[in-house]
């Protein structure tokens, strides 16, 4: 197909449906779930669940995951766009609420995981649930406090029980998105769990890495502390602790070769990282648009106009502003979209990938802090959203690695260096 | 839908374009730009490989479809091999794209087959003018309507082979809208300069500063005819080609000093598996690709009647020009003192990224 930039129609029809959501049941709540940390926004979690049951969209995970609908014939032939669907519909939340968006419920970064690194029985065995009746969450466990980007430090050990066929987990994560949601509050959601990952072989560095699902409910995983964050605050961040977990041994995602030493754990994780950094870029980009949307509309308010199409020498100060805020923003989604269409496509994309979310993560912080700038007292203020915004938009250059991370697998990537070569 | 594939036929139209770009363009640049001329014989070279001639209907001589997006891969392939060589091969587009795009049905027979049968010739377009405030929008070269003759007044710079020029497109203001009008070679009143325009880069090509005192055009030589046309189509292509180009200059820029880290050596490493170096390197690819995805959406956008293909056009050429200006300069930095000897050519490349902010007009896709 040549190149092309029209949305898919689905897409757009989602896009809109989702519009009306994040209008209604998100910024009209932004505030208040601001200013009341860990407090959950149930009707916006129960409206979700529902309405993506009904319309068919499922859940927020990657469409081709097991719903049964694999191996339809006719649905093959049409060119794959879940990544896309999902990159526009994390997009549309965001700039709702990203706070909100993150406590969606659906697969999250957990099922993206299951997605990326487990065999299509696992895929079918962990990732239905998010059909059933009750909204469900999932999250990944990947960050300790001694091992942030460097995955390959993590302590987190895991020990085969040869006898009863169990790893048994043991280790302390933290900065888990969604990871009280994902364990607790069993009355109002479904069983969800966690994918943490883990070494089985301490001394093999990343060739000991594997990632193993742990459902809500085992027994020895625990909620051990909810952060307190300079924004996103409505989606909660545990830290959580594993004592003696013993798992099923198909719980440990892909290979059936895991006692074999072999980077195909710590690649499998870099394999989730390839598919959802374009999807927190999207995030990013969400909150961008919403302060840029914010901004342009104060400036009509107060009868300042943009004029397109001056040459620079000609523009002020607060048009070239926008001006610039409106390039990046364009063309960090097109950086997304282009990630996450390799993604659909089936195309290597680790470079396209990490180079949307270093752009997205340069972008949703320089717009949300220019934007809080350009108004002023009105920016700063917590009677508008701006400022929120800018708390909000700063961890998108921090999670799903940090924007120093994402430079270093774009250059590792473009020089072609090993780890060791591009330290 | 989405999808970042060029064509089968675009891909071997740049893949032509590229072979030409680096054995030809690029093993030429450097001495072309010290001795301020490129052979004749290079320009006939990329000429030949037909951009202007495949993107001009059967009708008119050529023997093709004109499309943006085509123009923006082809032209962004060319700048990676040197700009001022692309701009001269592109010369007669800047007179006939706009035709083709504008121009009435007697100005297309009568012109566009002409341009492109046979040899490569000089003709030309003036747009930019030699002022700070300079804007295509709102020029200070005058068209004004005397029965049937329209009177030009003004002076335009930067015109490329005017000196040679069949014709002339000239570009003025008819009451304050930007128009083109066909000017002959030798129109009473035409007084082409004899030096050429001496700017920061750019010497290979012949540039002039072009006068117009009461030049007498027929008014059927307005472009579209009597009743004129829409300039804001003709400014979205120039901006695509200023994007296009930049990001070509850009790329050459980044490839070049990404393989000389790779090469040179310091405290017993590469340079570039030192952090502060392959960081630039991951941002000027970064920001690279970031222009070059704009500037693909805006074609395809102009290519299908956006409506804000325009605006869109307008920001990709603005982006671009920012970016290829950051990294060309970076691009100087990771050579260091070599960056700054002409004996490597990043620091024409850094040149030239000043420009783009300056050189809509010089080329059209």
């Amino acid at each position: 197909m040549p190149i092309e930039f029209e949305a898919p129609k689905p897409i757009v029809q989602t896009q809109f449906v989702l519009k009306t959501v994040a209008e209604e049941m998100m910024r009209t709540h932004s505030r208040y779930f601001d200013e009341h940390e860990h407090e959950s926004p149930w009707d916006y979690i129960e409206f979700m669940h529902t309405a993506m049951k009904a319309t068919g969209v499922g859940s927020l995970a990657p469409k081709e995951q097991g719903n049964g609908h694999e191996g339809d014939e006719k649905k093959e032939k049409r060119p794959p766009i879940a990544y896309q669907a999902l990159a526009a519909q994390i997009e549309m939340l965001a700039w709702g609420d990203v706070g909100m968006y993150l406590v969606t419920p659906g697969g999250g970064l957990g099922a993206a995981a299951v997605q990326a690194a487990g065999t299509p029985e696992q895929k079918a065995k962990f990732l239905a649930r998010f059909g059933d009746d009750k909204p469900t969450l999932a999250a990944m466990c990947m960050t300790e406090a001694g091992a942030g980007s460097d995955t390959a430090s993590i302590r987190t050990r895991a020990v085969l029980d040869e006898k009863n066929k169990e790893w048994i987990l043991n280790g302390e994560k933290i900065f888990v998105t969604a990871g009280d949601k994902a364990l607790t509050e069993y009355e109002k959601l479904g069983r969800g769990f966690i994918v943490v990952w883990a070494s089985i072989d301490p001394s093999a560095g990343r060739a000991g890495m594997r990632a193993f699902v742990v459902e809500a409910g085992t027994p020895g995983v625990k909620v051990a502390k909810l952060e307190h964050k300079m924004g996103i605050r409505v989606s909660d961040t545990a830290a959580i602790s594993l004592v003696d977990v013993r798992v099923p041994y198909d719980h440990v995602l892909g290979s059936s070769t895991v006692e074999e030493k072999s980077t195909s754990g710590f690649k499998g994780a870099m394999a989730t990282f390839d598919a959802t950094r374009p999807l927190v870029a999207a995030s990013g980009l969400g909150v961008a648009r919403a302060a840029l949307e914010f901004l342009k509309e104060k400036l009509t308010e107060n009868g300042v106009q943009v004029r397109y199409g001056l040459p620079r020498q000609k523009l002020t100060s607060i048009e070239k502003d926008v001006i610039d805020m409106e390039i990046m923003l364009k063309s960090a989604w097109l950086m997304v979209i282009k990630a996450v269409w390799m993604a659909d496509n089936k195309k290597p994309n680790a470079l396209e990938s990490s180079m949307s979310k270093v752009k997205a993560g340069d972008v949703g912080t320089k717009i949300t802090q220019k934007v809080v700038e350009i108004l002023g007292p009105l920016g700063y203020s917590r009677e508008f959203l701006a400022e929120k915004w800018f708390r909000d938009a700063k961890i998108t250059d921090i999670y799903e690695g940090t924007g120093q991370i994402n430079r270093l697998v774009v250059a590792r990537q473009i020089l072609g260096y090993s780890g060791k070569e591009l330290r | 839908m989405y999808s970042f594939e060029p064509t089968e036929e675009q891909q071997m139209l740049v893949e032509a374009v590229g072979k030409y770009a680096s054995n030809d363009l690029r093993t030429a640049a450097r001495e072309a730009e010290e001795g301020g001329e490129l052979p004749k014989k290079l320009v006939g070279k990329g000429w030949e490989i037909g951009l202007l001639q495949a993107s001009i209907p059967e009708a008119y001589g050529g023997f093709g479809e004109r499309s943006a997006v085509t123009g923006v891969l082809a032209v962004e392939e060319m700048a990676f091999g040197d700009l001022a060589g692309t701009l001269a091969v592109m010369t007669p587009s800047l007179f006939a794209t706009p035709i083709l795009l504008a121009g009435s049905e007697e100005q297309k027979q009568a012109y566009l087959p002409k341009v492109i049968e046979g040899e490569w010739s000089p003709y030309t377009a003036a747009l930019i003018e030699y002022a700070f405030d300079y804007d295509p929008l709102s020029l200070k070269t005058t068209a004004s309507l005397y029965g049937e003759e329209y009177l030009l007044n003004g002076e335009k710079a930067f015109v490329p082979f005017a000196k040679d020029a069949a014709a002339i497109l000239v570009y003025a203001s008819v009451d304050g809208q930007t128009q083109g009008f066909i000017v002959e070679k030798g129109a009473a009143g035409l007084t082409i300069s004899d030096e050429r325009e001496k700017l920061m880069s750019l010497n290979a090509l012949p540039l002039y500063r072009v006068h117009l005192d009461n030049v007498k055009v027929p008014a059927a030589n307005r472009l579209g005819g009597a009743s004129g046309h829409d300039f804001e189509q003709i400014l979205a292509a120039l901006r695509l080609a200023t994007a296009a180009t930049a990001v070509g200059v850009a790329n050459a820029a980044f490839e070049y000093s990404m393989n000389y880290a790779k090469e040179r050596e310091a405290f017993g490493v590469k340079i570039a598996q030192k952090q502060a170096i392959a960081f630039m390197l991951a941002e000027m690819r970064t920001e690279i690709e970031a222009s070059r995805l704009l500037a693909w959406e805006a074609a395809w956008k102009l290519d299908t009647g956006k409506e804000d293909a325009f605006i869109e056009a307008y920001l990709a050429s603005v982006g671009a020009a920012d970016m290829a200006m950051t990294v060309t300069d970076r691009a100087v930095q990771i050579l260091g003192g070599h960056g700054y000897i002409r004996e490597h050519p990043v620091e024409m490349w850094m040149r030239n990224g000043r420009g783009f902010a300056t050189f809509t007009g010089l080329a059209i896709v």
